[in-house]
Protein backbone atom coordinates (compact mmCIF):
# COMPACT_ATOMS: atom_id res chain seq x y z
CA UNK A 1 0.00 0.00 0.00
CA UNK A 2 1.38 3.38 -0.96
CA UNK A 3 1.60 6.19 1.54
CA UNK A 4 1.61 9.73 0.23
CA UNK A 5 2.88 12.66 2.28
CA UNK A 6 1.94 16.20 1.53
CA UNK A 7 4.15 18.72 3.32
CA UNK A 8 4.44 22.48 3.26
CA UNK A 9 8.08 22.43 2.13
CA UNK A 10 8.88 21.36 -0.46
CA UNK A 11 5.45 21.81 -2.00
CA UNK A 12 3.94 18.87 -3.79
CA UNK A 13 3.98 15.22 -2.92
CA UNK A 14 6.66 12.76 -2.06
CA UNK A 15 6.43 9.11 -1.11
CA UNK A 16 7.72 8.06 2.28
CA UNK A 17 6.87 6.37 5.57
CA UNK A 18 3.84 7.23 7.67
CA UNK A 19 4.31 10.01 10.17
CA UNK A 20 4.22 8.80 13.77
CA UNK A 21 2.61 10.41 16.79
CA UNK A 22 -0.15 12.59 15.42
CA UNK A 23 -1.90 14.86 17.87
CA UNK A 24 -5.48 15.98 18.08
CA UNK A 25 -8.53 14.10 16.92
CA UNK A 26 -7.87 10.44 16.30
CA UNK A 27 -9.62 7.12 16.09
CA UNK A 28 -10.44 5.23 19.27
CA UNK A 29 -7.65 2.89 20.41
CA UNK A 30 -5.41 4.79 17.98
CA UNK A 31 -2.31 2.63 18.34
CA UNK A 32 -3.89 -0.67 17.29
CA UNK A 33 -5.88 0.66 14.36
CA UNK A 34 -4.09 1.35 11.08
CA UNK A 35 -4.23 5.00 10.09
CA UNK A 36 -5.58 5.83 6.63
CA UNK A 37 -5.46 9.63 6.73
CA UNK A 38 -3.39 11.76 9.09
CA UNK A 39 -3.30 15.54 9.24
CA UNK A 40 -0.60 17.01 11.47
CA UNK A 41 -0.83 20.72 12.26
CA UNK A 42 -2.17 21.47 8.81
CA UNK A 43 -2.65 25.14 7.87
CA UNK A 44 -3.84 26.59 4.62
CA UNK A 45 -3.60 30.25 3.70
CA UNK A 46 -5.00 31.67 0.46
CA UNK A 47 -3.15 34.64 -0.97
CA UNK A 48 -0.28 36.55 0.64
CA UNK A 49 0.10 39.73 2.70
CA UNK A 50 -2.56 41.48 4.78
CA UNK A 51 -5.41 40.46 2.44
CA UNK A 52 -4.66 36.76 2.68
CA UNK A 53 -7.20 34.44 4.25
CA UNK A 54 -6.35 31.70 6.72
CA UNK A 55 -8.74 28.87 5.82
CA UNK A 56 -7.35 26.16 8.10
CA UNK A 57 -5.31 26.69 11.26
CA UNK A 58 -3.25 23.89 12.82
CA UNK A 59 -5.72 21.14 12.10
CA UNK A 60 -4.67 17.72 13.34
CA UNK A 61 -6.77 14.64 12.92
CA UNK A 62 -6.44 11.00 12.04
CA UNK A 63 -8.85 8.65 10.33
CA UNK A 64 -8.43 4.92 10.93
CA UNK A 65 -8.70 2.40 8.14
CA UNK A 66 -12.32 1.49 7.48
CA UNK A 67 -13.52 4.36 9.64
CA UNK A 68 -16.31 6.72 8.58
CA UNK A 69 -15.56 10.24 9.80
CA UNK A 70 -17.88 13.19 9.26
CA UNK A 71 -16.60 16.75 9.25
CA UNK A 72 -19.12 19.38 10.17
CA UNK A 73 -18.99 23.12 10.58
CA UNK A 74 -20.64 26.37 9.62
CA UNK A 75 -19.80 28.25 6.44
CA UNK A 76 -16.16 29.22 6.09
CA UNK A 77 -14.77 26.41 8.26
CA UNK A 78 -12.59 25.17 5.42
CA UNK A 79 -14.26 21.75 5.13
CA UNK A 80 -13.91 21.62 1.38
CA UNK A 81 -10.38 23.01 1.55
CA UNK A 82 -9.45 20.19 3.89
CA UNK A 83 -10.73 17.56 1.44
CA UNK A 84 -8.87 19.21 -1.44
CA UNK A 85 -5.66 19.00 0.57
CA UNK A 86 -6.19 15.31 1.34
CA UNK A 87 -7.03 14.66 -2.33
CA UNK A 88 -3.86 16.44 -3.42
CA UNK A 89 -5.79 18.95 -5.52
CA UNK A 90 -4.25 21.75 -3.46
CA UNK A 91 -1.06 22.09 -1.40
CA UNK A 92 -0.73 22.85 2.32
CA UNK A 93 0.79 26.09 3.66
CA UNK A 94 1.99 24.44 6.86
CA UNK A 95 1.96 21.01 8.51
CA UNK A 96 1.68 17.64 6.88
CA UNK A 97 -0.96 15.44 5.29
CA UNK A 98 -0.33 11.75 4.87
CA UNK A 99 -2.67 9.36 3.15
CA UNK A 100 -2.21 5.63 2.76
CA UNK A 101 -3.74 4.14 -0.35
CA UNK A 102 -5.64 5.53 -3.26
CA UNK A 103 -7.95 8.49 -2.86
CA UNK A 104 -11.17 9.16 -4.73
CA UNK A 105 -13.40 12.17 -4.35
CA UNK A 106 -17.09 12.90 -4.75
CA UNK A 107 -18.56 16.38 -4.99
CA UNK A 108 -21.96 17.92 -4.34
CA UNK A 109 -22.51 17.87 -8.11
CA UNK A 110 -21.91 14.42 -9.59
CA UNK A 111 -19.42 15.84 -12.11
CA UNK A 112 -20.20 13.15 -14.68
CA UNK A 113 -18.99 13.68 -18.24
CA UNK A 114 -22.18 14.50 -20.16
CA UNK A 115 -20.99 12.99 -23.46
CA UNK A 116 -20.45 9.55 -21.92
CA UNK A 117 -23.06 7.05 -20.75
CA UNK A 118 -23.26 5.99 -17.11
CA UNK A 119 -21.15 2.94 -17.97
CA UNK A 120 -18.74 5.10 -20.00
CA UNK A 121 -18.17 7.36 -17.00
CA UNK A 122 -17.35 4.42 -14.74
CA UNK A 123 -15.18 2.87 -17.41
CA UNK A 124 -13.13 6.04 -17.86
CA UNK A 125 -11.97 5.80 -14.24
CA UNK A 126 -10.81 2.22 -14.95
CA UNK A 127 -9.12 3.36 -18.16
CA UNK A 128 -7.25 6.02 -16.18
CA UNK A 129 -5.88 3.13 -14.09
CA UNK A 130 -4.87 1.34 -17.30
CA UNK A 131 -7.22 -1.62 -16.73
CA UNK A 132 -7.44 -3.80 -19.86
CA UNK A 133 -10.52 -3.53 -22.06
CA UNK A 134 -12.30 -6.83 -21.24
CA UNK A 135 -11.61 -6.31 -17.53
CA UNK A 136 -12.98 -2.78 -17.79
CA UNK A 137 -16.29 -3.97 -19.19
CA UNK A 138 -16.71 -6.71 -16.63
CA UNK A 139 -15.72 -4.45 -13.75
CA UNK A 140 -18.01 -1.63 -14.92
CA UNK A 141 -20.99 -3.99 -14.95
CA UNK A 142 -20.10 -5.16 -11.45
CA UNK A 143 -19.80 -1.63 -10.09
CA UNK A 144 -23.10 -0.52 -11.60
CA UNK A 145 -24.61 -3.51 -9.84
CA UNK A 146 -23.03 -2.45 -6.54
CA UNK A 147 -24.85 0.91 -6.75
CA UNK A 148 -28.04 -0.85 -7.95
CA UNK A 149 -27.92 0.68 -11.42
CA UNK A 150 -27.60 -2.47 -13.50
CA UNK A 151 -29.66 -1.91 -16.61
CA UNK A 152 -29.00 1.84 -16.65
CA UNK A 153 -25.43 1.67 -18.00
CA UNK A 154 -26.51 2.89 -21.44
CA UNK A 155 -28.20 6.03 -20.13
CA UNK A 156 -26.52 9.42 -20.35
CA UNK A 157 -26.28 11.53 -17.18
CA UNK A 158 -29.03 13.93 -18.24
CA UNK A 159 -31.42 11.00 -18.61
CA UNK A 160 -30.93 9.99 -14.96
CA UNK A 161 -32.32 11.53 -11.77
CA UNK A 162 -30.11 13.43 -9.32
CA UNK A 163 -29.87 10.47 -6.96
CA UNK A 164 -28.99 8.08 -9.77
CA UNK A 165 -26.28 10.42 -11.05
CA UNK A 166 -24.77 10.57 -7.60
CA UNK A 167 -24.76 6.75 -7.50
CA UNK A 168 -22.97 6.68 -10.87
CA UNK A 169 -20.45 9.09 -9.33
CA UNK A 170 -20.10 6.66 -6.40
CA UNK A 171 -19.52 3.76 -8.80
CA UNK A 172 -16.92 5.87 -10.60
CA UNK A 173 -15.21 6.64 -7.29
CA UNK A 174 -15.14 2.92 -6.50
CA UNK A 175 -13.74 2.27 -9.99
CA UNK A 176 -10.74 4.36 -9.03
CA UNK A 177 -9.84 1.50 -6.71
CA UNK A 178 -9.93 3.91 -3.82
CA UNK A 179 -9.09 2.95 -0.25
CA UNK A 180 -10.06 6.41 0.97
CA UNK A 181 -13.23 8.08 -0.25
CA UNK A 182 -13.54 11.83 0.22
CA UNK A 183 -17.09 13.11 -0.02
CA UNK A 184 -17.85 16.81 -0.21
CA UNK A 185 -21.56 17.20 0.65
CA UNK A 186 -22.43 14.55 -1.92
CA UNK A 187 -26.12 14.42 -1.01
CA UNK A 188 -26.56 18.15 -0.37
CA UNK A 189 -28.53 18.77 -3.56
CA UNK A 190 -30.89 15.80 -3.18
CA UNK A 191 -34.38 15.65 -1.71
CA UNK A 192 -34.76 14.20 1.78
CA UNK A 193 -36.33 10.92 0.67
CA UNK A 194 -33.64 10.13 -1.87
CA UNK A 195 -30.95 11.17 0.60
CA UNK A 196 -32.35 8.83 3.22
CA UNK A 197 -32.19 5.88 0.80
CA UNK A 198 -28.70 6.79 -0.32
CA UNK A 199 -27.53 6.83 3.31
CA UNK A 200 -28.55 3.17 3.57
CA UNK A 201 -26.85 2.44 0.24
CA UNK A 202 -23.64 4.16 1.27
CA UNK A 203 -23.64 2.22 4.56
CA UNK A 204 -23.93 -1.05 2.67
CA UNK A 205 -21.32 -0.18 0.02
CA UNK A 206 -18.80 0.99 2.62
CA UNK A 207 -19.24 -2.22 4.59
CA UNK A 208 -18.84 -4.37 1.45
CA UNK A 209 -15.80 -2.55 0.14
CA UNK A 210 -14.14 -1.76 3.52
CA UNK A 211 -13.72 1.87 2.62
CA UNK A 212 -12.34 4.67 4.72
CA UNK A 213 -14.57 7.71 4.34
CA UNK A 214 -14.02 11.36 5.14
CA UNK A 215 -17.43 12.94 4.69
CA UNK A 216 -18.09 16.68 4.73
CA UNK A 217 -21.60 17.93 5.43
CA UNK A 218 -23.43 20.83 7.00
CA UNK A 219 -26.32 18.57 7.93
CA UNK A 220 -25.83 17.52 11.57
CA UNK A 221 -28.30 14.62 11.47
CA UNK A 222 -26.67 13.28 8.33
CA UNK A 223 -23.29 13.39 10.09
CA UNK A 224 -24.63 11.46 13.10
CA UNK A 225 -26.54 9.04 10.88
CA UNK A 226 -23.47 8.10 8.84
CA UNK A 227 -20.36 8.73 10.93
CA UNK A 228 -18.48 6.54 13.36
CA UNK A 229 -17.12 9.85 14.54
CA UNK A 230 -18.21 13.45 14.02
CA UNK A 231 -15.57 16.20 14.07
CA UNK A 232 -16.73 19.80 14.50
CA UNK A 233 -14.69 22.58 12.93
CA UNK A 234 -14.73 26.27 13.88
CA UNK A 235 -15.11 28.96 11.24
CA UNK A 236 -12.52 31.44 9.91
CA UNK A 237 -10.07 29.91 10.45
CA UNK A 238 -11.07 26.28 10.56
CA UNK A 239 -9.89 24.47 13.72
CA UNK A 240 -11.01 21.23 15.35
CA UNK A 241 -13.17 22.34 18.30
CA UNK A 242 -15.05 19.21 19.25
CA UNK A 243 -15.29 15.54 18.49
CA UNK A 244 -18.12 13.09 19.11
CA UNK A 245 -17.97 9.31 19.00
CA UNK A 246 -21.14 7.67 17.68
CA UNK A 247 -21.62 4.33 19.50
CA UNK A 248 -21.66 1.45 16.99
CA UNK A 249 -24.56 -0.36 18.65
CA UNK A 250 -26.93 2.56 18.00
CA UNK A 251 -29.98 2.35 15.83
CA UNK A 252 -28.76 4.63 13.06
CA UNK A 253 -32.01 5.79 11.46
CA UNK A 254 -32.02 9.49 10.70
CA UNK A 255 -35.14 9.81 12.90
CA UNK A 256 -34.02 7.61 15.79
CA UNK A 257 -34.16 9.31 19.20
CA UNK A 258 -30.47 8.62 19.82
CA UNK A 259 -29.49 10.27 16.54
CA UNK A 260 -31.74 13.22 17.33
CA UNK A 261 -30.27 13.65 20.82
CA UNK A 262 -26.63 13.68 19.72
CA UNK A 263 -27.51 15.88 16.75
CA UNK A 264 -29.09 18.31 19.20
CA UNK A 265 -25.92 18.45 21.28
CA UNK A 266 -23.75 19.05 18.21
CA UNK A 267 -26.11 21.71 16.85
CA UNK A 268 -25.88 23.49 20.22
CA UNK A 269 -22.08 23.49 19.96
CA UNK A 270 -22.23 24.79 16.38
CA UNK A 271 -24.56 27.61 17.37
CA UNK A 272 -22.18 28.62 20.12
CA UNK A 273 -19.44 28.80 17.52
CA UNK A 274 -21.56 30.83 15.10
CA UNK A 275 -22.59 33.20 17.91
CA UNK A 276 -18.91 33.92 18.52
CA UNK A 277 -18.79 35.45 15.00
CA UNK A 278 -21.98 37.42 15.56
CA UNK A 279 -20.46 39.60 18.29
CA UNK B 1 -34.30 -5.96 0.80
CA UNK B 2 -36.71 -3.11 1.51
CA UNK B 3 -34.19 -0.35 0.78
CA UNK B 4 -33.39 -1.89 -2.59
CA UNK B 5 -37.02 -2.09 -3.56
CA UNK B 6 -37.69 1.48 -2.48
CA UNK B 7 -34.63 2.68 -4.35
CA UNK B 8 -35.58 0.82 -7.50
CA UNK B 9 -39.13 2.16 -7.30
CA UNK B 10 -37.84 5.70 -6.83
CA UNK B 11 -35.55 5.30 -9.89
CA UNK B 12 -38.49 4.22 -12.03
CA UNK B 13 -40.65 7.08 -10.76
CA UNK B 14 -37.98 9.68 -11.37
CA UNK B 15 -37.28 8.52 -14.90
CA UNK B 16 -40.92 9.19 -15.81
CA UNK B 17 -43.05 7.29 -18.30
CA UNK B 18 -41.42 5.68 -21.34
CA UNK B 19 -41.25 7.82 -24.49
CA UNK B 20 -44.01 7.05 -27.01
CA UNK B 21 -42.75 5.36 -30.19
CA UNK B 22 -42.13 7.68 -33.14
CA UNK B 23 -45.05 7.67 -35.55
CA UNK B 24 -44.62 8.60 -39.22
CA UNK B 25 -47.42 11.17 -39.06
CA UNK B 26 -45.51 13.09 -36.38
CA UNK B 27 -42.36 13.18 -38.52
CA UNK B 28 -44.32 14.53 -41.47
CA UNK B 29 -45.93 17.19 -39.27
CA UNK B 30 -42.52 18.20 -37.93
CA UNK B 31 -41.11 18.48 -41.47
CA UNK B 32 -44.05 20.62 -42.55
CA UNK B 33 -43.73 22.82 -39.43
CA UNK B 34 -40.07 23.44 -40.31
CA UNK B 35 -40.71 23.93 -44.04
CA UNK B 36 -43.67 26.31 -44.32
CA UNK B 37 -42.02 29.40 -42.79
CA UNK B 38 -39.10 28.99 -45.22
CA UNK B 39 -41.42 28.54 -48.21
CA UNK B 40 -43.42 31.58 -47.14
CA UNK B 41 -40.24 33.67 -46.84
CA UNK B 42 -39.12 32.62 -50.34
CA UNK B 43 -42.56 33.43 -51.76
CA UNK B 44 -42.45 36.89 -50.13
CA UNK B 45 -38.99 37.63 -51.59
CA UNK B 46 -40.13 36.56 -55.06
CA UNK B 47 -43.27 38.69 -54.74
CA UNK B 48 -41.30 41.82 -53.74
CA UNK B 49 -38.83 41.16 -56.56
CA UNK B 50 -41.67 40.84 -59.09
CA UNK B 51 -43.29 44.04 -57.78
CA UNK B 52 -40.04 46.00 -58.15
CA UNK B 53 -39.69 44.71 -61.74
CA UNK B 54 -43.29 45.74 -62.49
CA UNK B 55 -42.56 49.34 -61.39
CA UNK B 56 -40.13 49.56 -64.32
CA UNK B 57 -37.19 50.60 -62.14
CA UNK B 58 -33.92 50.10 -64.13
CA UNK B 59 -36.04 48.24 -66.70
CA UNK B 60 -33.15 48.07 -69.17
CA UNK B 61 -31.26 45.55 -66.94
CA UNK B 62 -33.61 44.36 -64.18
CA UNK B 63 -35.56 41.19 -64.93
CA UNK B 64 -38.23 39.42 -62.85
CA UNK B 65 -37.92 36.08 -61.01
CA UNK B 66 -39.39 34.08 -63.92
CA UNK B 67 -36.63 34.74 -66.50
CA UNK B 68 -33.93 34.35 -63.83
CA UNK B 69 -35.27 31.00 -62.61
CA UNK B 70 -35.67 29.76 -66.17
CA UNK B 71 -32.08 30.88 -66.88
CA UNK B 72 -30.95 28.95 -63.80
CA UNK B 73 -32.88 25.91 -64.98
CA UNK B 74 -31.39 25.97 -68.48
CA UNK B 75 -27.88 26.51 -67.09
CA UNK B 76 -28.38 23.47 -64.84
CA UNK B 77 -29.83 21.30 -67.58
CA UNK B 78 -27.83 22.34 -70.64
CA UNK B 79 -24.99 24.55 -69.48
CA UNK B 80 -21.73 24.06 -67.69
CA UNK B 81 -23.08 25.10 -64.25
CA UNK B 82 -22.58 21.69 -62.62
CA UNK B 83 -18.93 21.66 -63.69
CA UNK B 84 -18.49 25.18 -62.34
CA UNK B 85 -20.08 24.25 -59.03
CA UNK B 86 -17.84 21.17 -58.89
CA UNK B 87 -14.67 23.23 -59.41
CA UNK B 88 -15.63 25.72 -56.71
CA UNK B 89 -16.74 23.08 -54.19
CA UNK B 90 -13.49 21.18 -54.72
CA UNK B 91 -11.49 24.30 -53.88
CA UNK B 92 -13.77 24.92 -50.90
CA UNK B 93 -13.29 21.40 -49.54
CA UNK B 94 -9.50 21.40 -49.99
CA UNK B 95 -9.11 24.90 -48.51
CA UNK B 96 -11.46 24.19 -45.61
CA UNK B 97 -9.75 20.88 -44.81
CA UNK B 98 -6.33 22.57 -44.64
CA UNK B 99 -7.83 25.40 -42.56
CA UNK B 100 -9.39 22.83 -40.23
CA UNK B 101 -6.04 21.14 -39.69
CA UNK B 102 -4.06 24.36 -39.24
CA UNK B 103 -6.75 26.04 -37.11
CA UNK B 104 -7.12 23.01 -34.80
CA UNK B 105 -3.38 22.60 -34.25
CA UNK B 106 -2.79 26.32 -33.65
CA UNK B 107 -5.86 26.53 -31.40
CA UNK B 108 -4.63 23.62 -29.28
CA UNK B 109 -1.11 24.99 -28.98
CA UNK B 110 -2.33 28.46 -28.05
CA UNK B 111 -4.80 27.06 -25.51
CA UNK B 112 -2.12 24.84 -23.99
CA UNK B 113 0.92 27.18 -23.88
CA UNK B 114 0.39 30.43 -21.91
CA UNK B 115 3.25 32.48 -23.49
CA UNK B 116 2.00 31.57 -26.95
CA UNK B 117 -1.45 32.73 -25.95
CA UNK B 118 -0.10 36.04 -24.67
CA UNK B 119 1.78 36.42 -27.95
CA UNK B 120 -0.83 35.50 -30.55
CA UNK B 121 -4.17 35.03 -28.75
CA UNK B 122 -5.46 38.50 -29.56
CA UNK B 123 -3.99 38.38 -33.07
CA UNK B 124 -6.13 35.32 -33.85
CA UNK B 125 -9.25 37.16 -32.71
CA UNK B 126 -8.13 40.16 -34.78
CA UNK B 127 -7.69 37.97 -37.85
CA UNK B 128 -11.30 36.80 -37.68
CA UNK B 129 -12.42 40.40 -38.17
CA UNK B 130 -10.27 40.92 -41.31
CA UNK B 131 -12.43 41.35 -44.45
CA UNK B 132 -11.38 38.39 -46.59
CA UNK B 133 -11.28 40.37 -49.83
CA UNK B 134 -8.45 42.44 -48.31
CA UNK B 135 -6.21 39.36 -48.45
CA UNK B 136 -6.68 38.88 -52.19
CA UNK B 137 -4.14 41.45 -53.47
CA UNK B 138 -1.65 40.19 -50.87
CA UNK B 139 -2.17 36.61 -52.04
CA UNK B 140 -1.73 37.59 -55.69
CA UNK B 141 1.52 39.40 -54.87
CA UNK B 142 2.89 36.24 -53.21
CA UNK B 143 1.44 33.45 -55.37
CA UNK B 144 0.50 35.21 -58.59
CA UNK B 145 -2.91 34.67 -60.16
CA UNK B 146 -3.05 31.01 -59.20
CA UNK B 147 -5.02 28.29 -57.42
CA UNK B 148 -2.60 28.66 -54.47
CA UNK B 149 -3.58 32.31 -54.09
CA UNK B 150 -7.26 31.35 -53.77
CA UNK B 151 -6.48 28.54 -51.30
CA UNK B 152 -4.38 30.98 -49.27
CA UNK B 153 -7.30 33.39 -48.97
CA UNK B 154 -9.71 30.60 -48.02
CA UNK B 155 -7.38 29.24 -45.34
CA UNK B 156 -6.74 32.68 -43.85
CA UNK B 157 -10.48 33.25 -43.82
CA UNK B 158 -11.41 30.04 -42.02
CA UNK B 159 -8.46 29.02 -39.81
CA UNK B 160 -8.67 31.84 -37.21
CA UNK B 161 -12.34 31.09 -36.44
CA UNK B 162 -11.58 27.39 -36.07
CA UNK B 163 -8.60 28.11 -33.79
CA UNK B 164 -10.78 30.44 -31.73
CA UNK B 165 -13.37 27.67 -31.38
CA UNK B 166 -10.75 25.31 -29.94
CA UNK B 167 -9.41 27.95 -27.54
CA UNK B 168 -12.90 28.86 -26.31
CA UNK B 169 -13.77 25.19 -25.86
CA UNK B 170 -10.67 24.47 -23.78
CA UNK B 171 -11.16 27.63 -21.70
CA UNK B 172 -14.79 26.82 -20.96
CA UNK B 173 -14.22 23.25 -19.79
CA UNK B 174 -16.20 23.18 -16.51
CA UNK B 175 -13.80 23.29 -13.51
CA UNK B 176 -15.83 20.59 -11.76
CA UNK B 177 -15.17 18.16 -14.62
CA UNK B 178 -11.46 19.04 -14.49
CA UNK B 179 -11.39 18.29 -10.76
CA UNK B 180 -13.25 15.03 -11.34
CA UNK B 181 -10.78 14.10 -14.09
CA UNK B 182 -7.77 14.91 -11.94
CA UNK B 183 -9.02 12.90 -8.95
CA UNK B 184 -9.53 10.03 -11.42
CA UNK B 185 -5.85 10.28 -12.21
CA UNK B 186 -6.15 11.72 -15.71
CA UNK B 187 -3.08 13.82 -16.42
CA UNK B 188 -1.38 15.45 -19.40
CA UNK B 189 -2.32 13.90 -22.73
CA UNK B 190 -4.97 11.59 -21.26
CA UNK B 191 -6.70 14.58 -19.62
CA UNK B 192 -6.90 16.25 -23.05
CA UNK B 193 -7.84 13.11 -24.93
CA UNK B 194 -10.65 11.96 -22.63
CA UNK B 195 -11.86 15.12 -20.96
CA UNK B 196 -10.85 18.54 -22.30
CA UNK B 197 -11.22 17.81 -26.03
CA UNK B 198 -14.64 16.11 -25.78
CA UNK B 199 -15.76 18.92 -23.46
CA UNK B 200 -14.62 21.44 -26.10
CA UNK B 201 -16.59 19.85 -28.92
CA UNK B 202 -19.62 22.19 -28.92
CA UNK B 203 -17.41 25.32 -29.09
CA UNK B 204 -15.22 23.61 -31.70
CA UNK B 205 -18.25 22.92 -33.91
CA UNK B 206 -19.38 26.54 -33.48
CA UNK B 207 -15.90 27.65 -34.62
CA UNK B 208 -16.05 25.23 -37.56
CA UNK B 209 -19.41 26.64 -38.59
CA UNK B 210 -18.19 30.22 -38.46
CA UNK B 211 -15.00 29.11 -40.24
CA UNK B 212 -17.06 27.64 -43.07
CA UNK B 213 -19.01 30.89 -43.49
CA UNK B 214 -15.73 32.84 -43.72
CA UNK B 215 -14.17 30.23 -46.05
CA UNK B 216 -17.12 30.49 -48.43
CA UNK B 217 -16.96 34.31 -48.51
CA UNK B 218 -13.19 34.26 -48.99
CA UNK B 219 -13.51 31.73 -51.79
CA UNK B 220 -15.99 33.90 -53.68
CA UNK B 221 -13.78 36.98 -53.22
CA UNK B 222 -10.76 35.04 -54.46
CA UNK B 223 -12.50 33.47 -57.45
CA UNK B 224 -14.04 36.73 -58.66
CA UNK B 225 -10.70 38.53 -58.63
CA UNK B 226 -8.32 35.72 -59.65
CA UNK B 227 -8.89 34.09 -63.06
CA UNK B 228 -7.26 30.68 -63.46
CA UNK B 229 -6.73 29.22 -66.90
CA UNK B 230 -8.62 25.98 -67.40
CA UNK B 231 -10.58 26.27 -64.14
CA UNK B 232 -13.89 28.00 -64.67
CA UNK B 233 -15.43 28.58 -61.25
CA UNK B 234 -18.56 30.17 -59.79
CA UNK B 235 -16.64 33.37 -59.06
CA UNK B 236 -15.30 33.53 -62.62
CA UNK B 237 -18.77 32.90 -64.04
CA UNK B 238 -20.00 35.89 -62.02
CA UNK B 239 -17.09 37.96 -63.26
CA UNK B 240 -17.87 37.13 -66.92
CA UNK B 241 -21.60 37.81 -66.45
CA UNK B 242 -20.72 41.18 -64.94
CA UNK B 243 -18.67 42.09 -68.01
CA UNK B 244 -21.57 41.08 -70.25
CA UNK B 245 -24.07 43.00 -68.07
CA UNK B 246 -26.09 39.77 -67.97
CA UNK B 247 -28.59 40.27 -65.13
CA UNK B 248 -30.42 36.95 -65.42
CA UNK B 249 -27.25 34.81 -65.28
CA UNK B 250 -25.71 36.91 -62.46
CA UNK B 251 -28.85 36.55 -60.38
CA UNK B 252 -29.08 32.82 -61.15
CA UNK B 253 -25.52 32.24 -59.93
CA UNK B 254 -26.13 34.33 -56.79
CA UNK B 255 -29.00 31.97 -56.01
CA UNK B 256 -26.62 29.01 -56.39
CA UNK B 257 -24.09 30.62 -54.02
CA UNK B 258 -26.81 31.32 -51.45
CA UNK B 259 -28.24 27.79 -51.65
CA UNK B 260 -24.83 26.12 -51.21
CA UNK B 261 -24.06 28.39 -48.24
CA UNK B 262 -27.40 27.62 -46.60
CA UNK B 263 -27.16 23.85 -47.19
CA UNK B 264 -23.69 23.55 -45.61
CA UNK B 265 -24.72 25.80 -42.74
CA UNK B 266 -27.72 23.55 -42.13
CA UNK B 267 -25.41 20.53 -41.94
CA UNK B 268 -23.33 22.24 -39.25
CA UNK B 269 -26.49 23.22 -37.36
CA UNK B 270 -27.65 19.59 -37.42
CA UNK B 271 -24.28 18.47 -36.08
CA UNK B 272 -24.48 21.08 -33.32
CA UNK B 273 -28.03 20.01 -32.45
CA UNK B 274 -27.04 16.33 -32.28
CA UNK B 275 -24.18 17.08 -29.91
CA UNK B 276 -26.33 19.23 -27.65
CA UNK B 277 -29.10 16.64 -27.58
CA UNK B 278 -26.68 13.88 -26.60
CA UNK B 279 -25.40 16.03 -23.75
CA UNK B 280 -28.82 17.03 -22.49
CA UNK B 281 -28.25 20.69 -23.37
CA UNK B 282 -31.59 21.05 -25.13
CA UNK B 283 -34.87 21.80 -23.44
CA UNK B 284 -36.88 18.64 -24.21
CA UNK B 285 -40.12 20.60 -24.10
CA UNK B 286 -38.84 22.99 -26.80
CA UNK B 287 -37.78 20.22 -29.18
CA UNK B 288 -40.64 17.76 -28.67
Amino acid sequence: MSIVHRQATPPGTSPGAAAVGGTGAGPPGGAEQQVAVRLTGVSKRYGTGPRSVLALDQVSLTVGQGEFVCLIGASGCGKSTLLSLVAGLDSVTGGEVSVSGRVAMMFQEPGLLPWLTAAGNVELALRARKVSRPDRQRHTAELLKVVRLDGFGGKRPHELSGGMRQRVALARALAQGADVLLMDEPFGALDAMTRDLLHDELDRVCAEQTLTVLFVTHNVREAVRLGDRVIVLSSRPGRVIAEYQVPGEWSRGIDSPQTAKLAGTITERLREEMGRHGN
Amino acid sequence: MATDQALHGLDQLELGPAQPAADPGRIARKAWAAAWPKLLAIALVLAVWELVTLTGWKHYVLKGPAPVLSNLWSQLVHGQLWGIIGTTLQTAVVGYAIALLIGSVIGLLVARIPPLRAAVGSIITGLTTMPSVAWVPFAIVIFGESYQAILFVVILGAAPSIANGVITGVDYTPPLLLRAGKTMGLRGFALYRYLILPASLPAYVAGMKQGWAFAWRSLMAGEIVVPIVGQFSIGQALSVDQQNLDFTSTAAILIVILVIGVVVDTLFSKLDLTIRRRRGLLDPAATA
